[in-house]
């Protein structure tokens, strides 16, 4: 993220343009800096990690014995004298994607330079995640209510409780810490850190704007991965 | 087109990257303990690495006093002896093999090879040193719990791994799993670096396909492990939530000492998949560095170009990818589907296609070259050998009808140390020997270094041959003793006697190779900057060794690639990869300018 990626290359449409920049010298991915390369890099590592933890839960579900619980009911609110079935979950969702906007939005904005806007948008994609974050804890505290544990629940698989737990937790673990950095950025964009060129502490290197978009990448990915994991484990 | 690796360019092209910004350690603390500079972190990760790997000898020591002398050693328990062998097997494979390969040999040479002042990001790689720090710190802490280390094998089957029974199942495998997890995320720090600065931050003239093959050998193995890891991480967040907090992910429903236990549904067969899904790539994330590092030091200590270069990449990223898909040939006695096992004998089959062209390009560089046996030169030829003899028990374990009978006897203990313990250890030595100069600008000594490598690989060779043939005879791997067995005859016992006999003096030997690093250090001859008149980046550096942002003033300009030994006309027996054709051939370009005005004058 230091002054990498400041001058840019004509590039070679095509396969031609794919082959020449592999054959370069320098880089192999033209115009791009060196904390997007390494954002993209340790996202690749991460879908391992959750491609993991989703093979599992197949695996796990289709070995256990007992029937695994009702999705529809089991996620459902009482709203209104009646069960509607996902409505937490599809609010959720809503919330997460909308967050997506507003980052997309952000890294605009911050490729124009403007500074006030860039810092709101990040901070209501913050907020967004916080909300997410916060409904999670209310659906975790919900279900603990009604006797859902990691090693048992009333219903029926005890890896019903365990999967959810597990990978959820982690999910919104990687929201939380996205929040906190969404935080970070948020200052240092307000502040006129990428304007001046100030050194970072995590870094210790000097950030631009394109730090906004590597932030980006990281909340897509979660974004995405929440995708995956609202098809196969709340839809199935 | 196949001449472009090596032929000249007159023309450079400009800097895409700017100078990068470094950043200046102020105060002692800042410049040898909380390092930001590769080199430094990469002597860290290597003194950390082996001073945990001796931990790993004396262990094995301590199995083969057991394995040898049965019943003489009143002190060693069965539950000592399975948490030996556990404790064992996880620090030589992860926390040795795997810490000093990539974060000691990837820190140092990867900025130095390619030209660039250092890491991408120096911060967050020295990060990720404290972190696996921190992860042998809480695998050492594992001694000290009640129950000891955890005894499950290192490779931590469940269910046994998390019930009573097995040793260290209180809080030692525990620490175990926690440990693991932590060496993950340090690794993951340091990993992304190595990749990012390989693929982005090379100097100017540097193609990826004039890289040294040691930088290829280490890119694609982190490129591996960032891809093998999250496997063993997952397998090890569901087993420590299986042990902590009671789940199933791992555990059926079991009966101990007449108890049922609460687990039930679960499926130990997952943790092999998702273990051996990480434990297949990790053998070649231990061989592909080693295969680099062996190219450069055949190709500079026999004077010759390394045979077939871009055959010599293609192998390693196509075993690379290969390797993901062979993980299941560890587990063809575990009760999977017997057509999986088809499936999986095949694939590690196809892996002995690239490999054995690795060994015959090897052979070839070797082939009518000038051959100086120094003590690297030694060690490479050690490892050859070595690995052809690894590679080919390699072949009978990969077919499951050879695989059944001799599945969990010696053979397979001898086979893996013979192919991931010793010839890796033996490209580290030679890498070491190699290095050294560069490290400390002063050479290693070449009698005592001789000395290390004869008793080190003719040890090896009369530890592993005989453990050979006790796998053959039947003798089962992970057995406390063999007790009153009638089966086996008592020359079992006698060899197995011989055998730790050997372990010992070659440990001990050991001790010179240490004595030597420490002597040579301040005693030994000055190197100068380039001892062996190599071509590749890292021994054109201005100052040995290499200060802080590597390359004084100016970073180098690549011309060729790095194996420019020997070149007709050339000015010296080697070109440096820095070095522009007029500087290599001053007579070519004077004749070339003869030749020009005597055609003027017709």
């Amino acid at each position: 993220m230091a002054k990498s990626a400041t001058k840019s290359v004509a590039l070679a449409p095509g396969m031609e343009g794919f082959v020449s920049d592999w054959s370069s010298d320098q880089r192999v991915f033209k115009n791009v800096p060196w904390g997007k390369a390494m954002m993209w890099l340790f996202l690749l590592s991460d879908t391992f990690i959750f491609s993991c933890f989703l093979l599992s839960y197949m695996s796990v579900r289709s070995s256990t014995l007992e029937p695994w619980p009702n999705a529809s009911k089991v996620f459902a609110l009482h709203i209104g004298g009646q069960d509607v079935p996902l409505i937490l979950i599809a609010i959720m969702t809503f919330v997460l994607i909308s967050s997506s906007g507003t980052m997309a939005m952000a890294v605009n904005f911050g490729y124009r330079r403007n500074r006030k806007v860039t810092t709101y948008l990040i901070l209501a994609t913050a907020l967004f995640g916080a909300m997410f974050v916060g409904m999670q804890a209310f659906e975790w505290t919900k279900l603990i209510s009604e006797g859902v544990r990691p090693w048992g629940n009333p219903w029926g698989a005890p890896q019903f409780g365990s999967t959810f737990f597990m990978i959820t937790g982690f999910h919104g673990f990687h929201v939380s810490i996205g929040v906190i950095f969404l935080l970070i950025v948020a200052r240092k964009v307000w502040r006129g850190d990428y304007d001046t060129g100030r050194r970072g502490y995590f870094t210790t290197m000097k950030g631009n704007y394109e730090i906004v978009e590597t932030m980006g990448l990281y909340w897509h990915f979660v974004d995405l991965v929440w995708v995956f994991i609202f098809a196969f484990f709340y839809l199935w | 087109m196949a001449d472009a690796t090596h032929d000249d360019v007159g023309y450079v092209p400009p800097a895409e990257i700017e100078e990068q910004d470094l950043y200046h350690a102020k105060s002692w603390i800042t410049k040898y303990v909380f390092c930001q500079d590769a080199k430094v972190i990469a002597i860290q990760y290597s003194i950390t690495a082996i001073a945990i790997g001796l931990v790993g000898l004396v262990l094995s020591w301590l199995m083969r006093l057991q394995l040898g002398f049965p019943e003489a050693f009143s002190f060693i328990e069965p539950d000592d002896y399975y948490q030996f062998i556990t404790v064992h097997g996880m620090i030589m494979v992860i926390y040795l093999l795997t810490a000093l390969f990539l974060g000691g040999f990837g820190n140092y040479l990867i900025p130095l090879m390619v030209g660039a002042r250092d890491m991408v990001f120096p911060f967050v790689n020295m990060i990720s040193y404290w972190v696996y720090l921190l992860a042998v710190v809480v695998l050492c802490a594992s001694f000290f719990v009640p129950g000891g280390p955890t005894g499950a094998g290192w490779t931590l089957y469940p269910p046994q791994a998390i019930l009573s029974g097995t040793p260290g199942s209180d809080g030692g495998i525990i620490l175990m799993l926690v440990s693991l997890a932590l060496f993950i995320v340090g690794f993951t720090m340091g990993g992304l670096n190595y990749v990012v600065t390989v693929f982005q931050a090379r100097t100017r003239g540097l193609s990826l396909m004039r890289l040294p093959l040691t930088i290829w050998g280490i890119l694609t193995a982190t490129v591996l492990a960032l891809l093998a890891f999250p496997a063993l991480f997952v397998g090890a967040v569901m087993m420590l939530l299986d042990r902590i907090l009671g789940t199933s992910f791992f555990m059926p429903s079991i009966v101990e000492l007449g108890e049922h236990l609460s687990y039930g549904g679960g499926s130990p067969i997952l943790f092999q998949h998702l273990f051996w899904f990480f434990g297949h790539p990790e053998v070649y994330i231990v061989a592909l560095p080693a295969f680099g590092i062996v190219s450069d030091l055949i190709s500079v200590h026999a004077r010759r170009n390394i045979f077939g270069y871009r055959m010599m990449v293609w192998a390693i990223v196509i075993i690379g990818a290969l390797s993901f898909v062979v993980w299941a040939h560890h587990m063809y006695v575990s009760g999977m589907n017997p057509y999986f096992g088809f499936f999986f004998a095949t694939t590690t089959l196809i892996i002995a296609v690239p490999t054995a062209l690795k060994v015959y390009n090897w052979t070839l560089t070797l082939w009518r070259g000038d051959i100086h046996l120094t003590t690297p030169m030694l060690f490479a030829i050690g490892f050859i050998v070595t690995f052809v003899n690894g590679g080919i028990t390699g072949l009978f374990l990969g077919n499951v009808a050879i695989d059944v009978p001799l599945s969990d006897t010696m053979f397979v203990v001898a086979h893996f140390h013979m192919v991931m313990g010793v010839a890796p250890a033996l490209v580290i030595f030679g890498a070491i020997y190699h290095w050294y100069p560069k490290i400390t600008g002063r050479l290693l000594d070449e009698t005592l270094g001789k000395f290390h490598f004869w008793v080190t690989f003719l040890g090896a060779y009369l530890i592993y041959f005989p453990m050979h043939y006790l796998g053959f005879v039947g003798v089962p791997r992970r057995y406390f003793e063999l007790g009153d067995t009638q089966i086996f005859d008592q020359s079992v016992g006698d060899l197995n006697a011989f055998i730790s006999i050997v372990t010992f003096i070659v440990g001990f030997a050991q001790l010179v190779f240490f004595f030597n690093l420490y002597r040579s250090y301040s005693k030994g001859k000055e190197a100068g900057p380039n001892p062996w008149r190599a071509c590749s980046l890292e021994w054109q550096t201005a100052e040995t060794p290499p200060g802080h942002g590597n390359f004084g003033k100016e970073l180098p300009l690549v011309y060729r690639w790095p194996y420019d030994f020997n070149v007709p006309g050339a000015k010296e027996d080697f070109i440096p990869q820095n070095m522009s054709q007029s500087e290599a051939f001053p007579k070519r370009k004077a004749a070339a300018k003869t030749s020009r005005s005597r055609a003027a004058k017709k």
